[in-house]
């Protein structure tokens, strides 16, 4: 009687067990499946894009078409260097000035800051990076383009109305900052305190041990910042749309009007979509996009990991 | 027993202030002769770790902390003074218990605080300075072949001898070394005693350890702290064999016999005893 009561048990436990076994293994195959999936669209879209890029790229030379001023897709006319130009200027132009004013407001939250102060200041910068970008593009409209156009365009000479290729960087910088400077604030605070102390303990000041150790041990996580925010503006969209002017020629000055790779495909795609070589046109702008920006991405991620290997921090 | 005394504290305390206010050092009177290794002992959040960072002002640092009382060096306060805080830290230099190398080449982490005060006539004299101080700390046989490769580079036991050299390399009057063999393997751990010991004779050295045998074994003096106040300090030898309070003697006893259960328990104790670097808590229950 005993001994059924216990091989029943038995039994119990190892039903029990093989379900449990059964739905471990399933488990793995479904999370593996949601792993695959995100591969799986990256590829889709890649491969989308590449084959609908096909039919211009069957018609006209690559290296015309990089190189040409020319675009008018109405005259067959597709040159994308003033939309390549454009792109390089904004980006370009939103890092120098983003980049410097994030690193010291990084530097100034994560080694300077105390107390209240710092919870408040960080607080609004991260306040600042979910506002949605397009009214960061409204505001602009009301108040930095009649600033560039009525005085800081003048001020340098240049004639402008205020939209254009210097106010898009201007207002993107704007945008990413408060991303880097988030980013960078995590890579300075997780350092240890031991480096600090190892360089204060020697007779370092503040600022020599924030130039010559944090920031170098930091450096890859600022670095990615960077990049990840640079990666931000160059696909940026809705902000450059609103303010850069929306014409397709070559910028003369800063403070001209002119296009991003972006905007290019964001004027031109309702009307033009229809006519087939200009649809693959304008996928193939979002070709190239995606192909710089993972270019970016993993050039960033292998930069990162060598700076890390070196210096282990 | 005419030593001269290097370093003291008068009545200091240390509160760490935060969502709650916990009272670190409770009014120290210590003193720390010439060049002689003192060790400071004592159980896990004892204050160890606080009472030397107080030592150089490194509390500065953070922002939650109140220190009062005092700090003498030769005679005068480190607190209560003109004189600069980074050059009070060049004069009682500092080694965390973890081996922290900075993001340098080896040869750079060594010349970083000379270069700082410009301490050296010429690219040569740097390299002497450099090579010397890396023999000091018995290390410059193994890095002599790859002084631009980075610190990182070497093993935790190198690197915190590295530390040593770092530190040393500025001419400090005392040196402060926060359980710097805690986080080594014995091997490396005995590398770095030696160094210490080759330097005791030149260098006031201040030791925190949780270690009774490298008390013993090191130490010139020893200073016993316990919940935030010192119960005891003297002469390593007096202090082991012939302890004046009740609290010294089960301390020293307890350990003793831990210490001949077996090698592998003591390690264990060696890592639960390692205190958290700001707020130390209080081990009384």
């Amino acid at each position: 009687m005993e001994e059924s009561i216990e091989s029943g048990d038995a039994d119990r436990r190892s039903d029990r067990l093989g379900r449990r076994l059964l739905v471990e293994r399933l488990s793995s195959y479904w999370l593996r499946g949601a792993g695959y999936f995100a591969i799986g669209l990256f590829c889709l879209i890649v491969l989308t894009l590449v084959h609908r890029s096909l039919p211009l790229l069957a018609e006209y030379s690559l290296v015309q078409m990089l190189t040409s001023a020319n675009w008018d897709p109405s005259q067959n006319q597709f040159g994308f260097l003033p939309a390549i130009v454009g792109t390089i200027y904004v980006a370009a132009l939103s890092m120098l000035m983003g980049t410097p004013i994030a690193i010291l407001v990084a530097i100034y939250i994560a080694e300077y800051a105390e107390g209240r102060l710092k919870v408040i200041v960080s607080s609004f910068i991260d306040v600042l990076a979910a506002i949605p970008s397009v009214i960061f593009g409204l505001v602009a409209l009301l108040v930095v383009v009649p600033f560039v156009g009525n005085y800081l365009a003048p001020a340098v000479g240049a004639s402008a109305t205020g939209l254009g290729i210097f106010t898009v960087s201007l207002v993107m910088a704007i945008v990413v900052t408060p991303f880097m400077i988030s980013l960078s604030v995590e890579s300075l605070e997780a350092l240890p305190d031991e480096l600090r102390e190892s360089s204060l303990g020697v007779g370092a000041t503040k600022l020599e041990t924030i130039r010559s150790v944090l920031l170098r041990a930091a450096g890859p996580g600022i670095f990615s910042a960077v990049l990840l925010g640079f990666g931000r503006v160059f696909g940026a969209t809705i902000v450059p749309a609103m303010l850069i002017g929306g014409q397709t020629q070559m910028p003369d000055s800063l403070f001209a009007t002119g296009q991003t790779l972006p905007t290019l495909i964001v004027s031109d795609f309702g009307e033009l979509m229809s006519i087939p070589i200009t649809q693959s046109a304008l996928i193939f702008v979002g070709l190239m996009l995606v192909v710089v920006v993972w270019f970016f991405n993993f050039g960033a991620m292998l930069v990162q990991r060598r700076l890390r290997r070196r210096w282990q921090y | 027993m005419s030593q001269q005394i290097a370093l003291r504290t008068d009545d200091l305390a240390v509160t760490y202030t935060g969502n709650r206010n916990v009272e670190a050092l409770k009014g120290v009177d210590v003193e720390f002769p010439e060049n002689r290794l003192t060790a400071i002992i004592g159980p896990s959040g004892c204050g160890k770790s606080t009472l030397l960072k107080s030592l150089n002002r490194l509390h500065d640092i953070q922002s939650n902390v109140d220190v009062s009382g005092d700090v003498l060096l030769e005679g005068r306060s480190i607190y209560d003074t003109d004189e600069p805080a980074p050059e009070i830290r060049r004069r009682i230099g500092y080694v965390p218990q973890t081996p922290t190398p900075l993001p340098l080449s080896i040869y750079e982490n060594v010349a970083y605080g000379v270069k700082i005060h410009g301490d050296y006539e010429s690219k040569s004299d740097l390299d002497d300075l450099v090579e010397s101080y890396l023999r000091k700390v018995n290390l410059w046989e193994e890095v002599r072949d790859r002084l631009e490769t980075p610190a990182a580079e070497l093993s935790t036991g190198q690197i915190q001898r590295l530390c040593l050299a770092r530190s040393l390399a500025v001419e400090p009057d005392v040196l402060l070394c926060d359980e710097v063999t805690s986080a080594l393997d014995p091997i490396s751990a005995e590398r770095v005693e030696e160094t210490l010991e080759s330097l005791k004779t030149e260098y006031t050295i201040v030791m925190v350890t949780h270690s009774m045998d490298q008390a013993r074994r090191l130490a010139d003096e020893v200073v016993f702290l316990y919940l935030g106040e010192l119960v005891e300090s003297n002469d390593t030898r007096s202090f082991f064999e012939n302890p004046q309070r009740e609290r010294t003697r089960s301390f020293v006893r307890g350990h003793t016999i831990a210490e001949t259960d077996g090698d592998e328990t003591n390690e264990n104790d060696a890592e639960a005893e390692s205190e958290p670097a700001d707020e130390p808590v209080p081990a009384e229950r």
